[in-house]
């Protein structure tokens, strides 16, 4: 019988403790398998961030080290400076990088850190409960925005990879979705071609996770995953934004 | 004006260095061993990160960054500090708020590390002028979380060098973030000053840190637990770790204080203004002399109660309203008679001025 | 013996090589020595000064708020620093820039024609030199040779501005 599936190596034999249908369980996997493919578990060091995703280390096998909220691209900054041979690679929320961590976040794609990101971009503050991040969509309710979002006083979700890309030190950013294997398939591809740029020290790169939180969207886990097919991906557009590589992608 | 690169000793004849406070902190934390440095500008320590872009971001397998912010620059020392890196980062008070939070992790996940305060008036935007404003938040953690940092308060150039090279011995001894509380005047005046080493005592090993797992097991740094007696445990063991500093680290320094009748209290630029007011009314028959705290936290509560079994009469100097005196009144427990003499915002009184302090204290107490 | 100098001007006019010269200068002799420069935003707006403290013995404070000689290189700062000086200090003039009356009795003034003297030697910028000669030779607080061998040291291999440095420090030097 030919194995098909199995669980990665980097990927520890532990239950998620994530909701069923949370995007965070598939994305770790993802980056797990890539790490496997490329064999960088023996040199990898993951940053969690406080945020749902605080426990990845209890599933990533690879050494973790706990950030606080916001701060992972600079703690990657100091590792990746201090040992360069490291592969570094942050896990971060949209609160955590495109709220209080955006500073760090902008600077050190602008200084071209030769860091990866995994952006999990699933609208709101999972963790503490469902509450508005600036990635929230126009109208959307949140338990900070009971009557919706609204533009005129919230300003409009933020847009991270489009805001990012232009940015000369980055290398690479891709936006894709959890919401179907076939576009499953095309995060891990992405995943993927952001740990080449590192490898290859083309400076950083980041990939962005439309990624559905079935909790705080009250939704079934089908029905999320629906949703950001069809509302995250109209506000948020999956593509390649900067590939260096690519001369049609340089930005 | 445009600050110049200080000169160094090997191209001098004299062992000693015309050199100013800051500079001379980086000159001797590049001697023990600096691998990492992050820094953001402010007044009054910019020699110091100016002197690290000159001569750390050059040297081979070292680190210069001027980072985004200050809560930047700590997590980068953060990041280094886990990898085994010996790290620094320094500012001036405003600064070292934003820092807090990244020394609560770096106590939190028993990480060595350097942090220069080099304090001016508070509070708010203050002033850049030499203030001692910061002592509470220093010497009490200073971020959220139940911890201590090693606080030491040099008062010259001389010290801010040998205190940053022991510094870093701590720091890694005891795996615990170390703060050298200055001051805006000790980091700009130059003084003479001799680096008396060449290279680290203790050279950090790579032993604990980040590394990737190899073909091993992976590690884990974390502080974060939704198991309250797990965070216990952590809690006891840094507190294990803090008493074991307490009995093996407290340091403090004493200036004729044998026959003394009335003893000041001071640490850093001011326990040097003290000395100098000491002096002159020694000269003038009143029997005074000093107690300097050097390490701030340890406290050395023990020698000072020692020394009240033969002074009652203490004066606490500070520049600012009033802080230290607080461990100097816990230390003595309502033993002894405690005054306090303060110039805050910025305020540098001249040797004179405390003096005179003293000497109508001396007198209307009755100690001649 | 605790002395304690200040020296201001305008920024650009070279007080704080000035004092620095002084304060190695008297490092080279052994002795303890201060120098605090004024930073920050005291600079902005084109004045600087800086305080040397120079004693045989330990300085409790770089600080000097009544010192015993103050040089003044330009018009604000003879206003400003007047008041300051130590009951029979003495106070160094620019008289090339300064022409406020002094109006104090208690203090000795030395009129130092710096910036005339320099553009005489040919190289304006040297004002500071000059006066740095003069205020060695008068004050007495470093030996002259002392602050030859720090200007040496300070300008290292740059042999053709040590030679007008030199020339200017010894105008002033033979000025009193
Ligand atoms: C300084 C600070 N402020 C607030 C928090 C509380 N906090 C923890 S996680 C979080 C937000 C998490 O949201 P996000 O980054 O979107 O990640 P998610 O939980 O959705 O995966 C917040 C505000 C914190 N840990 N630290
Ligand atoms: S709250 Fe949302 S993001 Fe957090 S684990 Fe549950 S589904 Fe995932």
């Amino acid at each position: 019988m030919k194995l098909i599936y199995t669980r990665p190596e980097s990927l520890k034999k532990a239950a998620f403790h994530y909701c069923p249908g949370c995007g965070h369980s598939v994305a770790h996997r993802l980056v797990c398998e890539v790490i496997d493919e490329m064999e960088l578990r023996g040199r990898t060091i993951g940053i969690p961030p406080p945020g749902c995703s605080v426990f990845a280390y209890n599933y990533f096998d690879v050494d973790m080290a706990e950030s606080a909220h916001g701060r992972g691209a600079a703690v990657a900054t100091g590792i990746k400076r201090a040992c360069p041979g490291i592969i570094v690679f942050t896990y971060q929320g949209d609160g955590d990088l495109a709220g209080i961590g955006t500073a760090e976040t902008i600077h050190a794609a602008n200084r071209g850190e030769n860091i990866t990101t995994i952006f999990i971009n699933n609208a709101v503050y999972g963790m503490t409960g469902g509450q508005m991040a600036p990635t929230t969509l126009s109208g959307m309710k949140t338990t900070t925005t009971p009557y919706g979002r609204d533009p005129a006083t919230e300003g409009r979700p933020m847009r991270m990879s489009e805001m990012l890309a232009p940015l000369e030190g980055v290398a690479y950013i891709e936006r894709v979705a959890i919401s179907s294997p076939a576009n499953i398939r095309k995060a891990k591809k992405a995943i993927a071609r952001a740990f080449r740029m590192q490898i290859d020290n083309r400076g950083f790169s980041m990939v962005e996770i439309l990624s559905p939180c079935p909790t705080n969207w009250k939704m079934t886990p089908v029905q999320s995953w629906k949703w950001v097919e069809e509302e995250m991906t109209r506000v948020f557009p999956p593509g390649v934004y900067k590939d260096v590589t690519e001369p049609e992608n340089a930005g | 004006m445009r600050w110049s690169a200080p000169r160094l000793p090997s191209r001098s004849t004299v062992s000693k260095v015309l050199m100013d406070g800051n500079s001379a902190i980086a000159e001797a934390a590049i001697r023990a061993g600096l691998r990492c440095y992050f820094g953001y500008p402010i007044t009054p320590q910019n020699e110091l990160t100016e002197y690290m872009a000159m001569h750390l971001g050059r040297k081979k397998g070292c680190t210069f960054l001027q980072a985004e912010s200050e809560v930047a620059a700590i997590n980068m020392v953060y990041g280094a500090s886990l990898v085994g890196a010996r790290a620094m980062t320094s500012s001036s008070s405003p600064g070292i708020s934003l820092k807090q939070e990244g020394i609560s992790y770096l106590a939190a996940c028993e990480l060595p590390a350097v942090i220069v305060n080099m304090q001016r008036g508070g509070p708010g935007l203050g002033s850049i002028a030499a203030a001692q404003s910061d002592y509470f938040q220093a010497t009490r953690g200073g971020g959220h979380g139940d911890y201590r940092t090693i606080v030491l308060g040099p008062s010259s150039v001389q010290e801010l060098a040998d205190m940053t090279m022991r510094a870093f011995d701590l720091a890694d001894k005891y795996k615990i973030p170390v703060m050298i509380l200055g001051d805006g005047v000790l980091g700009q005046m130059k003084e003479p000053v001799e680096f008396k080493r060449e290279a680290p005592e203790i050279t950090p090993t790579r032993e604990g840190t980040l590394q990737g797992a190899g073909g091993g097991a992976s590690r884990i740094v974390k502080t974060f637990t939704s198991n309250p007696s797990e965070l216990e445990e952590i809690n006891w063991s840094l507190f294990r770790r803090y008493q074991l500093i307490k009995k093996n680290e407290t340091t403090w320094d004493t200036y004729m204080t044998d026959d003394a009748r009335l003893v000041v209290v001071a640490y850093g630029i001011a326990a040097r203004i003290a000395r100098g007011a000491i002096k002159s009314l020694r000269a003038k028959g009143l029997k005074v002399g000093l107690f300097r705290p050097v390490t701030l936290w340890p406290f050395p509560d023990e020698p000072l109660r020692e020394l009240v079994k033969n002074v009652r009469q203490l004066l606490v100097f500070e520049m600012n309203m009033g802080q230290m005196i607080e461990d100097v009144q816990l230390a003595l427990a309502g033993k002894g008679e405690v005054s306090f003499y303060g110039r805050p915002g910025g305020v540098i009184p001249a040797p004179d001025e405390v003096g005179r302090v003293m000497s109508r204290l001396y007198y209307q107490k009755g100690l001649k | 013996m605790l002395v304690k100098m200040l020296i201001a001007g305008f920024g650009g006019q070279g007080v704080l090589s000035m004092g620095l010269n002084i304060a190695e200068a008297a490092m080279l002799e052994g002795r303890n020595v201060t120098y605090l420069p004024s930073y920050g935003a005291e600079v902005r707006g084109g004045t600087a000064n800086c305080t040397v403290a120079i004693s045989d013995e330990e300085i409790a404070s770089p600080v000097a708020s009544s010192p015993e000689f103050v040089v003044a290189m330009n018009q604000p700062s003879a206003i400003k620093f007047q008041h300051h000086i130590q009951s029979g200090g003495l106070f160094f003039l620019n008289s090339s820039l300064v022409e406020t009356e002094i109006l104090r009795g208690d203090i000795e003034i030395v009129h130092v024609p710096a910036n005339k003297m320099a553009e005489e030697l040919g190289s304006p910028k040297v004002a500071n030199m000059v006066m740095l000669g003069a205020f060695t030779r008068k004050s007495g607080v470093v030996e002259f040779d002392s602050v030859i061998q720090a200007l040496r040291h300070t300008l290292g291999s740059k042999k053709k501005l040590i030679d007008v440095n030199e020339k200017a420090l010894v105008k002033g030097y033979e000025l009193y």
